[in-house]
């Protein structure tokens, strides 16, 4: 096993337990912040890709606009900030047997996979993958519809926001 | 390889055959050579941290007319160790209903992404954290721990003027964060990387500040509102909260907010000097060797820091509704101007000769900056016949 192994089931732990306090606290806030300590287990994981930008993306957007977001909201419109009622639903039988089903599959179909024992080829020196990552996505022949259309849905988001908040005088 | 030319490096060298000399593992001894490097880094930083303190001292009287420290040491030097020691044996005092855990890790975060910031900055051309490809995002990430540490340190100190000084901190941060970005993808622009140490090399002939004076100023101010300096220090304005979300820490814990304020401002000085003010370049002195090159980067990154000191200490508490109309309605559409003709200038000069190209870069600011001027004068003087036309028109009914 090497260090980079160990490395990556530390992280995978990490990620899995504090992906279970965020459903199992009751206090919202340390649930937030729980989802944190989960989002940035996910970026380390990009890092360990030597996926730099998608690590970095990952904090910005994440940690920083997304989960503040959650605090701000939970603070704005929670006079309590502990949840009391049951954590469970009724359902909560069927959606444990769908997801033990979805994970007996994937792990019964990647059984047979051969990526586990391979080793990521690293980057030769001076490659530019930011660069790369960049030209693909304002390329005609490869994402810049969906890059567009993304920016359009986010405006009409913004759009949306603004004039439900918009006071009419 | 020498060690004046190439300081780290020779060392690690040195540590690592060391190291594999005495049996180690290959990989463990890299590990080993590279978190002494974190542990040296980061210890510089916070011996620094100390001479900082004294560093603000000392402006702020000069800046009000006093003497600052002046008892303890020549010129008051050791006044900041006269603080740590109050500091460490003060009473530590948590308040009821605060959250232990939550409390406890907020000024550790705190600090922790100050300190982060300072794996990219390319101190020489051979001594740097990481060349990371995407420094100038690694900055904003760096930034928004800052963001949460000051979120956590409010909400759990159970105190409803540490939560309304967080509010206003990251009303402000999360709204500054955006021409500032704007502003770092100019020198991003202009030296075709995010990387620190390509922009770095990219400043060896010119300057940025010289290709984009508007931008270089565009980001000192959105650094200052990031810092939550004043003007921009809503968040921990005493006359109507207090202190703001730090109210409740005492002793060592408050310290580490305060070292992090400091040792904050001096990196952000750091960064206008690196993104703008041509990072470790002075007039080729740099090739004397790396430790001549740090302590021309050092010095640069004090400019910056007196800069924001004395803006500090002269300007007065902006309200929280001119501080977002401000931002909103005049430095983010400036920043997205200066963002796209910038891009546009540069990918039309970039072939013509460089006398052609500075003068062109520079000569667009100059224009860009007499129209915001213009735009700015139309607009107070329609705000003053307005505001006079009604005084007047009272006057009149007075009479």
């Amino acid at each position: 096993m090497t260090a980079m192994q160990i490395f990556f089931l530390i992280t995978g732990l990490v990620i899995l337990g504090s992906a279970l306090m965020v459903v199992t606290t009751r206090n919202l806030i340390h649930a937030a912040l729980w989802l944190i300590v989960t989002l940035f287990g996910v970026a380390v994981l990009y890092a360990i890709l030597n996926a730099s930008f998608l690590a970095v993306v990952q904090v910005v957007v994440y940690i920083g606009a997304i989960a503040i977001l959650f605090i701000f909201a939970v603070m704005l419109t929670r006079k309590e900030m502990r949840d009391r009622g049951p954590q469970l639903n009724k359902g909560w039988w069927l959606n444990a047997i769908i997801a033990l089903l979805t994970f007996g599959g994937l792990f019964w179909m990647l059984q047979s996979w051969n990526g586990f024992s391979k080793t990521a080829a690293d980057f030769p020196s001076g490659y530019d993958a930011v660069g790369q990552l960049g030209r693909a996505l304002i390329s005609p022949d490869a994402f810049v519809l969906p890059f567009e259309v993304a920016s359009v849905l986010l405006l009409a988001a913004l759009v949306g926001a603004v004039y439900i908040a918009f006071n009419r005088k | 390889m020498n060690f004046w030319f190439d300081p780290v490096n020779f060392i690690a060298h040195w540590l690592n055959s060391l190291l594999v000399g005495w049996g180690m593992a290959e990989w463990l001894a890299a590990l080993i050579i590279q978190l002494v490097g974190v542990v040296v880094l980061i210890s510089l930083m916070m011996v620094f941290d100390v001479f900082l303190v004294w560093v603000e001292r000392k402006v702020v009287a000069r800046f009000q007319d006093r003497l600052g420290p002046n008892r303890v040491g020549p010129f008051g030097i050791f006044q900041p160790f006269a603080d740590i020691i109050k500091l460490i044996i003060k009473e530590d005092i948590t308040p009821d209903g605060a959250d232990k855990v939550v409390y406890n890790l907020a000024p550790i975060l705190s600090l922790m992404s100050v300190l982060l910031l300072w794996a990219i900055v390319p101190l020489a051309p051979v001594i740097f954290g990481v060349d990371l490809n995407v420094g100038a995002l690694y900055i904003v990430a760096a930034g928004s721990i800052g963001t949460l540490s000051i979120i956590m340190a409010a909400w759990s100190s159970n105190n409803k003027y540490a939560l309304i000084g967080a509010f206003r901190q990251v009303a402000v941060l999360i709204s500054f964060e955006i021409p500032m970005i704007a502003t770092m993808l100019i020198p991003t622009i202009l030296a075709g990387s995010m990387g620190m140490n390509e922009i770095v090399r990219g400043q060896q002939t010119v300057w940025y500040v010289v290709l984009a004076p508007l931008a270089a100023l565009t980001f000192l101010i959105a650094a200052i509102a990031e810092l939550g300096r004043s003007p921009f220090d809503l968040n921990e304005a005493e006359s109507e909260i207090v202190a703001g979300f730090h109210i409740e820490y005492t002793g060592m814990k408050f310290g580490l907010f305060y070292a992090g304020e400091l040792l904050h401002a001096f990196t952000f000085g750091g960064f206008w000097a690196v993104l703008f003010l041509g990072g470790y370049h002075f007039f080729g002195l740099e090739n004397l060797g790396p430790l001549v090159a740090v302590v021309i980067l050092f010095a640069k990154a004090m400019f910056g820091y007196w800069v924001i000191m004395w803006i500090r200490y002269t300007v007065m508490r902006m309200r929280i509704d001119h501080m977002l109309a401000f931002n909103w309605k005049f430095l983010t559409p400036v920043a997205f101007v200066v963002l796209m003709l910038t891009a546009l200038m540069n990918t039309l000069l970039r072939n013509t000769s460089s006398v052609v190209y500075i003068a062109g870069m520079l000569l667009t600011n100059v224009l860009l900056c007499w129209i915001i001027v213009e735009i700015l004068r139309g607009f107070s003087r329609a705000e003053r016949e307005r505001t006079e036309g009604v005084a007047s028109a009272t006057v009149a009914a007075h009479h």
